[in-house]
């Protein structure tokens, strides 16, 4: 690993000059995992720093030497850290996109497409706003650091007694309504449906096959209530769902239900 | 009708009480011993208070929580070496973190990445959640459901002010790019 950090270091040319400190000039630093804990907050945070530093330009870059970096950087790239490298690999094929389509030639007719590096200014920009925003907060007071809050110790404090106003008789009572309380838990029955809402749709195609139409109240037997109007209503709706039925109501209120195939017995 | 025993006993509920007070919990604590009484007569014993400490190492302040005495700034240089290992170093992606937060509350954990182009770490958000400086104030309401991240009271207290606003301003767009520019990159 040493190695390849000398070798870097030696080569590093920024606007045609040499560099000699180390290691400003590289975009994807070899040692960027510590370098960007320590220094950089990220990728972004070292881009602005070399433009404003360095006055790099962009256009000057030479787009060998940034994929040769990115790949050794590849290389250098431990299982650890992987998602913090991934961040500066993005950023230095973004600028190797940016070079790229400044050489191609612009056709005439596409005079108005965006320069490929507005989006990254405009990044970078508002990277900037919060990056002061940021510095500023940090020199802000702080709490512990640059003030502190006073307090003082607690004097004893008076134990208050709590005068519970309880004699034996409201124990007991409350002991009596305790081991009564289960008797509120009554079991309960759940009755099995005893009319079928398969057998209510049989009933009602059996009389469709007979008849087209037949009123919604002579599917129910009085005897058998509120359950037997549900099973029936059940039933009608299912058939209708299934396009088999069609479900009318008379101006006075009254349900029919028509067959719509005749097929169906 | 203000008394010295008011204005001492609002001192020792400020000292004592080991958080800041608001004016109405200093209002009903006295009300316990001292019977009904007026929200101006609290805020003359704060008045006296403030007076008081004139020539003291304490002073009086209102922050977003409410109020409390705290050692003036100009002793922090004696205090600080018996408090530097309470983690005071805040790195720099927490911070570039939570004034993002500050500013442009309430954002999502991918509204914070696309402006620092790093992803945020869990650490900073929980060393941010563990100090109170940040809570969950909602979820957004796209797929995901992404948790939405608003400042505190307490962030506020910590940093000796009442309101948001206090802050120093966001730095304009153009004022930034003013430092750099398409000629410069």
């Amino acid at each position: 690993m040493d190695n390849i950090v000398q070798t870097q270091l030696e080569i590093p040319l920024v606007m045609g000059q040499p560099l000699e400190q180390l290691p400003d000039d590289l975009f994807i630093p070899p040692n960027a995992l510590e370098l960007c804990l320590e220094t950089f907050s990220g990728p972004m945070d070292l881009l602005l720093y070399l433009i404003k530093k360095e006055n790099i330009d962009i256009l000057e870059l030479n787009v060998a030497d940034i994929t040769n970096q990115y790949v050794e950087y590849i290389e250098l790239m431990d299982a650890l850290k992987f998602e913090l490298a991934a961040e500066y690999l993005v950023m230095a094929a973004t600028l190797a996109e940016i070079k790229s389509r400044m050489l191609l030639p612009k056709p005439e007719s596409e005079e108005d497409e965006l320069d490929p590096r507005t989006e990254l200014i405009k990044r970078l920009q508002e990277y900037q706003r919060f990056k002061t925003a940021s510095e500023q907060m940090a020199i802000l007071p702080r709490v512990d650091r640059d003030f502190y809050t006073a307090s003082a110790g607690l004097p004893k404090f008076e134990k208050k007694q709590v005068s519970l106003d309880i004699n034996i008789n409201d124990l007991r009572d409350i002991f009596n309504e305790i081991i009564t309380r289960p008797d509120l838990k009554v079991n309960h029955q759940i009755a099995f449906e005893e009319l079928s809402t398969q057998d209510r749709i049989r009933l009602i195609l059996q009389i469709l096959s007979k008849r087209n139409i037949i009123g919604f109240n002579k599917t129910i037997r009085k005897k058998e209530g509120k359950q037997g109007v549900a099973v029936s209503l059940l039933a009608s709706l299912e058939l209708a769902k299934d396009g088999l039925v069609e479900l009318i109501q008379n101006e006075e209120n009254e349900i029919y239900i028509k067959s719509i195939s005749r097929s169906l017995s | 009708m203000i008394t010295k025993k008011i204005i001492n006993t609002v001192e020792a509920l400020l000292f004592g009480a080991g958080r800041p007070l608001r004016l109405s919990e200093i209002k009903a604590l006295l009300e316990i011993d001292f019977g009904q009484l007026e929200l101006s007569t609290i805020k003359i014993a704060l008045n006296d208070l403030e007076e008081r400490y004139i020539e003291s190492s304490l002073e009086l302040q209102e922050v977003a929580s409410g109020y409390r005495i705290q050692v003036k700034q100009d002793f922090s240089s004696c205090l600080s070496s018996l408090w530097t290992d309470k983690s005071n170093k805040l790195s720099k992606s927490l911070m570039e973190t939570i004034s993002i937060i500050a500013y442009k509350q309430p954002v999502t954990r991918g509204d914070i990445e696309d402006i620092r182009g790093v992803s945020v770490s869990t650490q900073t958000v929980r060393s941010l959640l563990e100090r109170e400086w940040i809570k969950i104030s909602g979820y957004r309401d796209v797929p995901g459901r992404p948790a939405l991240y608003s400042t505190t009271h307490n962030f506020l207290n910590d940093f000796n002010i009442k309101k948001i606003s206090e802050l120093p301003p966001l730095p304009d767009l153009e004022e930034v790019a003013e430092d750099f520019s398409l000629q410069a990159i």
